[in-house]
């Protein structure tokens, strides 16, 4: 049995004097949708471009179920693919698109008609794409990307432009995949996306490997330790608290705290100890996107660009 | 889930050459504005032969003599192939340089990892097409164009010598014209950039080479592609050009060097 992953080597790819990945190696397992996160102008879309042969690394090298992509028979059999979403000829209509594609795999025109129907473009799967709206343009992308029913999937971006119905549409067909055990490998700069599609996550920054683990360990290991509280007797509590090796104030607003350094453990029981009265209690979990900037904080390329989403702040926006 | 059902047999789906050149004609033949521009240049050539014959017919009796030893039926009869060669060398180079354009380029190397066999395929798609509309093309105006000539007895006949080479050879130079262009355009990968390489090659580096001492361009002159290939359809020939075939083989290895080095880029560049 060929193992169904996708693996990437130490790939360092330059374009003139820009690095734009960096001595790369991480590989996608089956079973599991793979998040592939990082900032725009990571080198997210490059590292996909070097997996499906399309850019050549200058070292390193990756292989998909085994084998370099190129030197498989049936290519989009075993990996499907959606590039950047304008992969696709302007005066050509969708179901011709579909079928130039199909015909070099031996598909017939039943199966294009199938995905046509599946990614809901029946009503302008006769229509020009240079015509389509950026949703309709990411399903058509979706639709070649599945044509030869491949055991491995790779996505990029592929939630950009759709409607909420588009983006739930997505999530349930990754995840639906994940579980019949295929490897699915999907990259996006939104992390609350991640956070709810993706079980494990590549996270680069700079071309370079920032995290490769599974969500909720990528969550719990990046940000410290923070506790919320709520006490009428805060005075005596922020004095207890400064006790504690590292246990530190954060933030204070009437009878509200906010401490870093310790745990609800750790709060709760000094608390009944020194008879404080206690409201609230809680421990302050990082969010997904919270964790990601912090990590990334140093490797985000263009701080203050205007370009959505390639600056940090741009990205919480969105969300 | 059945939307992810398994389309065919699994085994006998793979790339091989039929159907990348199957799936080249569905590209060809599924952009309006390529299929519209073949024809309009075939139409061309049988509407500019035949008001050129008209002309010629209507005007003979008024002509100079030394305007009536000048003339050339055949010539006057293949005027529009001049003007045509140009739109099928542009279709040529968009061929490929479309995809490039519309970003097509990266769904067709993803389908087909090795690239090489789009490449032969388009080509041979488009030679195959061209030719369909090309030879029609020139054997309509000829004999529409010699019936009107005939009025006057300037005609020339089919079965006159080189008559039926230079047809066939009109429609496969402006065929093998279309495939330089297709070089072209894999080797630039943009179209403005395409056609204007293409123009300067047939149209400016001739002129060029004429202002060379004559012991010069009399050796280079003739196997420039467009003196070498134009030399297969025409008869009377002037004593500089190569002959018919070995002119027309000169221009096809021409075509050869553009596809070769095209081929060598494909393999090795980022798309």
């Amino acid at each position: 049995m060929v193992p169904r992953v996708i693996e990437v080597e130490h790939v360092t790819k330059r374009y003139g004097d820009k690095l734009a990945v960096d001595d790369l190696s991480f590989t996608v397992q089956p079973g599991v949708v793979t998040g592939f996160l990082g900032p725009n102008g990571a080198g997210k879309s490059t590292t996909m471009r070097v997996i499906l042969g399309l850019d050549s690394p200058d070292r390193g090298f990756t292989r998909v179920n085994g084998r370099p992509y190129v030197e498989h028979a049936a290519p989009l059999r075993e990996l499907g693919a959606l590039l950047e979403a304008r992969s696709v000829h302007t005066g050509r209509s969708a179901r011709n698109h579909l079928l130039a594609l199909a015909q070099t795999h031996g598909i017939g025109a039943d199966r294009v008609q199938e995905l046509i129907d599946l990614v809901g473009l029946h009503d302008v799967a006769g229509k020009r794409a240079g015509g389509f709206s950026l949703g309709m343009g990411q399903r058509l992308g979706i639709a070649s990307a599945l044509l030869a029913d491949p055991e491995t999937i790779m996505l990029d971006e592929p939630v950009n432009g759709l409607d909420p119905e588009g983006i739930q549409w997505v999530r349930n067909l990754l995840k639906g995949f994940a579980a019949q055990g295929r490897t699915v490998f999907v990259s996006s700069h939104l992390m609350s996306e991640m956070a709810l599609t993706a079980e494990h996550l590549i996270v680069i920054g700079r071309g370079r490997l920032i995290a490769d683990t599974s969500v909720e360990a990528f969550v719990r290991g990046s940000t410290g330790r923070s506790v919320r509280v709520r006490s009428p007797q805060l005075d005596e509590l922020v004095a207890c608290v400064a006790e504690i090796p590292d246990g530190e104030l954060d933030s204070r607003d009437g009878d509200r705290a906010r401490f870093t350094g310790v745990d609800p453990e750790q709060v709760g029981t000094l608390a009944a100890e020194r008879g404080i009265v206690l409201y609230e209690l809680t421990p302050d979990q990082a969010s997904l996107e919270q964790a990601f900037m912090e990590m990334t904080q140093q490797d985000v390329e263009f701080h203050a660009t205007a370009e959505l989403g390639a600056d940090p702040d741009a990205d919480a926006a969105v969300l | 889930m059945s939307s992810v059902a398994a389309p065919a047999a699994n085994d006998q789906i793979r790339v091989t050459p039929i159907r990348v050149i199957r799936s080249e004609w569905t590209k060809l033949r599924s952009v309006r504005s390529t299929m519209w521009s073949l024809f309009a240049a075939g139409l061309f050539v049988i509407a500019m032969g035949i008001i050129v014959c008209v002309v010629f017919e209507a005007r003979w009796p008024h002509l100079a003599l030394h305007d009536r030893l000048d003339f050339k039926p055949l010539r006057a009869n293949l005027a529009g192939v001049n003007i045509a060669q140009l739109a099928f060398g542009v279709l040529g180079v968009m061929t490929i340089t479309g995809e490039y354009a519309t970003g097509m380029i990266r769904s067709t190397f993803a389908a087909v990892p090795t690239r090489l066999p789009v490449l032969w395929s388009k080509a041979f798609v488009f030679a195959a097409v061209a030719l369909v509309v090309s030879l029609p093309a020139v054997f309509i105006v000829f004999f529409a164009g010699q019936g009107i000539l005939s009025g006057h007895h300037i005609n020339i006949a089919l079965s006159h010598p080189g008559v039926l080479r230079a047809l066939i050879g009109a429609a496969l130079y402006m065929t093998v014209f279309g495939l330089f262009g297709l070089g072209i355009g894999a080797i630039t990968r943009s179209t403005p950039g395409g056609i204007s390489a293409l123009v300067a090659i047939m149209f400016v580096i001739p002129p060029l080479v004429g202002i060379l001492p004559s012991s010069i361009t009399n050796v280079v002159d003739k196997f420039l592609p467009s003196n070498a290939g134009g030399a297969l359809w025409t008869i009377n020939p002037d004593p500089h050009t190569l002959s018919p075939w070995v002119g027309f083989a000169v221009f096809c290895a021409w075509t050869a060097l553009s596809l070769v080095i095209a081929a060598i880029l494909l393999r090795a560049r980022d798309t």
